[in-house]
C-alpha cells in the first residue's frame, strides 16, 4: 500500500530564513566570516593604522596630528635611511639567492636513499627549530672580535695572523650576517623543496631516462619545472622572511657598525619605539610595502608560468 | 570620574609631616638633621605593585633589591612583582607600556625616558622634595632627569658610572704611575700601552651605555656639543673636531674589533686580559674581586679606577647611566608606587643595596656621599661623585624628545665612530652628524 507524504507545514519566516541559507553566495559569506574577521582585526587594521601613522607625527605618548608626505620627504633626505634600503635590499637578495641554491642542493641530496634518512632530515630542520635570538647569540660569539672560534682555528691552523674583524668592518659584517640568515633559512627552503621533489612521479625520470636524457638533462627538463609551483611559493614566502628580518641584526649588531647593517625593520624599530618618533618609524615600515609588494609579485607570478612548465612559449 | 577619586586619594594621603628625626646615621655621619621631614601615603587597600627594572650587572644589586622588596611588603602587605629587562629592552617596554596605558606601575627606565612621555607619568614633586630635605639635597643635574615644568615626573635611583678602568702593573710597566688627569697625558699613556702589546678598548658599535657615556664625554671635553641652551643643533663646530681628531688618535691604540662592541664586549675583553683599559662601571672589578677564580682574585688586585680625565673645557664633562624611577598615571594603586620608591630611597634600604653592588649605581642625594661603601675599599672612591660630575643628554640644549631621539639613533657615537676608525674625515662625521640631529630637533 502506497503512503503519500505530504509536506509538513513550516511557518513562511523559517522557509524564507531556509532559502537565503540555501543561497551559496549568502553561505559562503557566512562561512567566510570568521575568517575574514580575524584579518580584518589582526591584519587589515594594523596594517592601516600603521599607514596612517606614517602620515603623522605621533609619538611614543602622544597623540599625533596630521603632517601629510613630511616624514616621508624627511627620509628622502635621511642617508641612514638610503642605507637601511640599499642594505635590505642585498640582505634579501644574496640571501635568498643562497638559500635557493644550497636549500635546492640539499632537498636533491635529501631525495635521494640515505640510511636514516629520516634522523637526517630531522636534524636538518634544527637550524629553524631553535628560536632565532638564541641562533643569533651564538653568532654573535661565532663572530666575537675576540672569541670568534672561526678565528681561533684559523689562526691555530697558521693561515691568519690577527682575528677577523666580523662585525666590525662595514661589509664584514654584512656578509657575516647574511651566512646567519642562510644557515638559518636553508632548512625552511630545503624540506618545503624536498616536499615537493617527492610528489614527482619516478615515471616521468624513467621516461626521460629511456629518452636517453642525462641527469643534467633530467633535473633541467624534469625537476625544475615540476618543481616550480611549490618554488615559486617557498621564494615568496622567503623572500618576505628574509626582507623583513629583525631579530638577527637587533641580536648580533643593533644595526652597527656605523648603521652599515641597519635593515629598514630595524631602523623603522630603533626610529620608532627608542627613538619615541612612531609617525617616523611607522613610515619606514610602509616603506617597505611597495617592495614586499613588488618582490612577491614576482616570486609568485613569474615563476607561475604554467605554459613555461609544459614546455610552451611563454605569453 | 577616576581622576576626581584619584586626585582625592592622593590629597587625604599624601601629607608631608613633620616628625623627629630617626637617630640613624649613614657610615657614621647623622644624615638626617634634627627635624627632618617624614613622608607617609596611605597605601591603597589590597594594592599591588608590579616594578619594571634593568636586568642586573652585578649580582648584588638584584639580590639586595629583592631583599628590600620583601621586606616592603611585610611592612606594608603590598604584594610587588619585581621584573628585570635587558637593558637594550627596557626602554622600548616602557615606551610601550607609556603608549597603550597598560603594563607595569614604577618602570626604573634610563636617562631621559621621562621627558618622552611626561604627560603619561604621575606627578611626584611631594616625594622628590621630602628626599630633597631629608638626604641633604639633589645633585644639580638630577632635578634636569626629574623636573618637567616645574614639576618632577621622575626620582632618579642613581646613575651607573663610567670610570676608567685599568691594569695598574701594566701602566706602570709601560711608565705611569697613575692614570692621567688630562686628555694628552691620557694619550700619551694609551700610546704607550698599545706599543707594550697591551692596548685599551672603548666601545664603538651600537651599546647603549658604553658607547654613549665615552663619546658623549669626549665630544663635551673639547667643548663640542649637540645643541646650545636654546637647542639650536651645533654639533658641526671646532671643537667637535678637535675632539673627533683627539679620538681617531685614541683609537688607534685600541684593540682591533671595538666598531662592533656592544656593552658586555669590554667587560669580557678585560676579564680575559686582552685589554690594559677601559671605560666601565665598577662591573668589572666586581666580576673580578668575588670570582672563586684565584687568577681573577689577582686581577682584582690589579685593577684600579680612575676619573675621567678633563679637556680643554677645564672641567668635568661626564654622561653616566642615569636611572629615573618613574610612576605612570595608570596605576590603580599611586600611593603604593609613591610609597615603594620612597622606601627604596631612604638609607635603610639604599645604603645596604650600594653596599651590596660596591657601589656600581652611585647616588642622585648628597648624603649618602657618606656611604661606607666609598671608603671601604680605595678602588670604589672615584665612583662616588658621578653625578655631581656629570651633564646630560642632549647637552647643553632641553632633555625631551629630540635629544632622546637623537640619542636613540646613535648620532654622537656614529660620528665619533666614523671618524675615529677613518671611515669619515672629521669633518664629514661632524657635517652628518649635524644633518642628522637636525631632523630631531626641527621637531
Amino acid at each position: 500500500m502506497a503512503t503519500v507524504l505530504k509536506p509538513q507545514s513550516v511557518s513562511p519566516r523559517l522557509a524564507t530564513l531556509s532559502r537565503i541559507l540555501d543561497h551559496p553566495t549568502v553561505l559562503s559569506v557566512i562561512f567566510m566570516l570568521p575568517a575574514a574577521s580575524i584579518l580584518l582585526l589582526f591584519l587589515t587594521y594594523p596594517l592601516g593604522l600603521g599607514i596612517w601613522m606614517g602620515f603623522t607625527d605621533v609619538r611614543i605618548g602622544r597623540p599625533g596630528v596630521f603632517i601629510g608626505l613630511e616624514n616621508y620627504i624627511s627620509l628622502w633626505y635621511d642617508g641612514v635611511f638610503w642605507l637601511s634600503v640599499f642594505n635590505t635590499l642585498l640582505y634579501t637578495t644574496v640571501a635568498t639567492v643562497l638559500k635557493f641554491g644550497l636549500g635546492l642542493w640539499l632537498a636533491l641530496l635529501l631525495n635521494h636513499s640515505l640510511p636514516f634518512k629520516a634522523f637526517i632530515r630531522a636534524i636538518v630542520l634544527l637550524p629553524y627549530i631553535i628560536p632565532t635570538v638564541l641562533s643569533a647569540i651564538a653568532f654573535w660569539w661565532i663572530y666575537d672580535a675576540q672569541f670568534s672560534i672561526i678565528s681561533w682555528s684559523l689562526e691555530r691552523l697558521g693561515l691568519i695572523d690577527r682575528y677577523i674583524d666580523f662585525l666590525g668592518d662595514p661589509w664584514n659584517a654584512r656578509w657575516s650576517l647574511i651566512a646567519a640568515n642562510v644557515w638559518r633559512g636553508i632548512p625552511f627552503v630545503a624540506i618545503c623543496l624536498l616536499a615537493g621533489l617527492q610528489t614527482i612521479s619516478p615515471s616521468l625520470y624513467e621516461a626521460a631516462a629511456l629518452d636517453g636524457a642525462n641527469a643534467w638533462q633530467r633535473f633541467r627538463h624534469v625537476t625544475v619545472p615540476m618543481l616550480m609551483p611549490i618554488l615559486s611559493i617557498v621564494l615568496t614566502f622567503s623572500v618576505l622572511f628574509t626582507f623583513t628580518d629583525f631579530q638577527l641584526i637587533y641580536a648580533i649588531t643593533r644595526g652597527g657598525p656605523m648603521n652599515a647593517t641597519h635593515l629598514m625593520a630595524t631602523l623603522a624599530f630603533q626610529r620608532a619605539i627608542p627613538g619615541g618618533q612612531l609617525g617616523e618609524g611607522a613610515a619606514i615600515a610602509t616603506a617597505m610595502i611597495p617592495f614586499l609588494v613588488f618582490a612577491t609579485v614576482f616570486s609568485y607570478y613569474g615563476l607561475q608560468r604554467r605554459k613555461w612548465q609544459q614546455g610552451a612559449a611563454d605569453d | 570620574m577616576s581622576d576626581f577619586s584619584r586626585r582625592d586619594a592622593l590629597k587625604l594621603g599624601a601629607g608631608v609631616v613633620a616628625g623627629a628625626a630617626v637617630a640613624s646615621t649613614i657610615g657614621g655621619t647623622d644624615a638626617r638633621a634634627q627635624g627632618a621631614p617624614t613622608l607617609s601615603y596611605q597605601i591603597e587597600p589590597g594594592a599591588t605593585l608590579r616594578v619594571l627594572r634593568p636586568v642586573k650587572f652585578v649580582q648584588g644589586d638584584e639580590t639586595v633589591w629583592l631583599e628590600n622588596t620583601k621586606k616592603y611588603t611585610e611592612l606594608t602587605g603590598v604584594q610587588v612583582r619585581v621584573e628585570s629587562e635587558g637593558w637594550e629592552d627596557l626602554r622600548p617596554k616602557s615606551a610601550v607600556a607609556a603608549n597603550v596605558g597598560k603594563g607595569p606601575d614604577i618602570v626604573y627606565g634610563w636617562y631621559d625616558d621621562a621627558h618622552q612621555y611626561p604627560e603619561k607619568l604621575l606627578d611626584l614633586t611631594d616625594l622628590a622634595e621630602y628626599l630633597d630635605k631629608k638626604y641633604g639635597g639633589w645633585y644639580d643635574v638630577c632635578r634636569k632627569f626629574g623636573m618637567r615644568d616645574g614639576r618632577w615626573i621622575a626620582i632618579p635611583l642613581g646613575a651607573a658610572g663610567a670610570r676608567i678602568v685599568y691594569r695598574k702593573s701594566w701602566l706602570n710597566e709601560a711608565g705611569f704611575e697613575t692614570w692621567p688627569k688630562d686628555l694628552d697625558g691620557m694619550l700619551k699613556a694609551c700610546q704607550a700601552l698599545k706599543a707594550k702589546g697591551k692596548p685599551g678598548g672603548l666601545a664603538l658599535g651600537n651599546a647603549v651605555g658604553d658607547a654613549n657615556t665615552w663619546c658623549h664625554w669626549i665630544v663635551w671635553a673639547f667643548g663640542g656639543k649637540m645643541v646650545d641652551e636654546q637647542d639650536r643643533v651645533v654639533i658641526n663646530s671646532p671643537e667637535t673636531i678637535a675632539a673627533l681628531e683627539y679620538a681617531k688618535q685614541l683609537y688607534e691604540t685600541f684593540i682591533p674589533g671595538t666598531l662592533s662592541w656592544l656593552d658586555a664586549n669590554n667587560n669580557k675583553a678585560f676579564i680575559d686580559g686582552q685589554i690594559s683599559w677601559t671605560i666601565n662601571g665598577i662591573s668589572v672589578y666586581y666580576s673580578a674581586k668575588t670570582s672563586n677564580d684565584p687568577q681573577l682574585k689577582a686581577m682584582a688586585e690589579d685593577i684600579e679606577h680612575a676619573e675621567l680625565p678633563i679637556g680643554p673645557v677645564g672641567r668635568p664633562t661626564e654622561l653616566h647611566l642615569t636611572v629615573p624611577a618613574m610612576v605612570f598615571k595608570y596605576t590603580k594603586y599611586p600611593n603604593a608606587a609613591k610609597d615603594y620608591i620612597r622606601f627604596m630611597m631612604e638609607q635603610e634600604q639604599y645604603v645596604p643595596w650600594q653596599n651590596a653592588s660596591i657601589g656600581y649605581f652611585s647616588q642622585p642625594l648628597r648624603a649618602y656621599e657618606q656611604s661606607p661603601i666609598w671608603t671601604s675599599d680605595p678602588k670604589h672612591t672615584p665612583y662616588r661623585d658621578l653625578m655631581s660630575k656629570m651633564l646630560w643628554p642632549g647637552y647643553a640644549g632641553s632633555l625631551g624628545y629630540a635629544s632622546a631621539g637623537a640619542m636613540a639613533d646613535f648620532i654622537i657615537v656614529n660620528m665619533v665612530a666614523q671618524a675615529a676608525s677613518g671611515a669619515k674625515t672629521p669633518k664629514e662625521a661632524a657635517a652628518e652628524a649635524q644633518r642628522r640631529a637636525e631632523r630631531y630637533y626641527k621637531l
